[in-house]
């Protein structure tokens, strides 16, 4: 299991800011170890956000996202309080959940 | 109509709430929420076919979409990019970088209130144009593009 995500929701006026840190390697498939094996590609494919219980944002991802992806996003007409619930899959099937409240 | 709100009851949680009024024929998955990874765009190698990959391949210039992102990146491997569109309707954005090995890097569809704007980091294996494409709800596709030179690249092993 993959270490939690980090997730800020801020509100600015009746836009929320929405940051998330997802813990994850990103291996590309392009890389050789030392001794000059392939290393396997291992990346997040999809994410999904959800403000207050609707869908957001979708999103699909590739190999050349950097390692431990940083993404920000806003959200207009969400409220302090609202659940931002945060959903990622890799190519390899992992995935991980993550919620946090929109602060003021 | 008793009969959705119960299946809605006994949903546990927003997802099962969701997967219940889906079910029930309440909400419409659409086209633009495919949940089907595009292998075809995303693996491809230049960046005509993932253009072609993620239908934008008669994408238009436009001063309407903003791409930010250095004009010197020192690495490669952490490259910020941000990407805000100013134009009408604008559904979905998606970032590709010309000499990557695979070019296109992310997309994303915005719905209920998200606004098309978007901050990711890539990789960048050596100087390349960064591409910003965004998609408008009546299907048309509109481009940006910058190039940001690379002294040390994000794909070395």
């Amino acid at each position: 299991m993959a270490d939690p995500m980090k997730i800020r929701a801020q509100l600015k006026g009746d836009v929320a800011e929405i940051r998330v840190l997802m813990s994850h390697a990103m291996e590309t498939g392009q890389r050789k170890d030392n001794s000059g094996n392939t290393i396997p590609a291992h990346f997040i494919q999809a994410i999904t956000i959800e403000v207050g219980g609707k869908k957001v944002i979708q999103g699909q991802t590739g190999t050349s996202v950097s390692r431990n992806p940083v993404f920000a996003f806003k959200v207009k007409g969400a409220k302090a309080g609202d659940e931002v619930v945060v959903n990622w899959v890799d190519n390899k099937g992992d995935k991980r959940t993550d919620k946090a409240a929109i602060t003021a | 109509m008793d009969m959705i709100r119960r299946t809605l009851l006994k949903g546990m949680g927003s997802t099962g709430v969701l997967a219940a009024a889906v079910a029930a024929g309440v909400l419409k998955p659409t086209g633009a929420w495919a949940q089907e990874w595009n292998r075809a765009a995303f693996e491809a190698k230049d960046m005509s076919a993932a253009m072609k990959g993620i239908g934008a391949a008669s994408a238009a210039d436009s001063k309407d979409l903003l791409l930010k992102a250095p004009d010197i990146a020192e690495n490669g491997a952490v490259v910020p990019v941000d990407v805000t569109s100013n134009i009408p309707n604008t559904i979905s954005i998606a970032v590709l970088a010309d000499k990557n090995p695979l070019p296109l890097s992310a997309a994303f569809d915005f719905a209920n209130g998200a606004m098309p704007e978007i901050s990711v980091r890539l990789k960048l294996s050596q100087t390349s144009n960064v591409k910003a494409v965004a998609k408008t709800a009546d299907g048309k596709y509109y481009t940006v593009q910058k190039e940001v030179k690379v002294t040390v690249g994000g794909c070395g092993g």
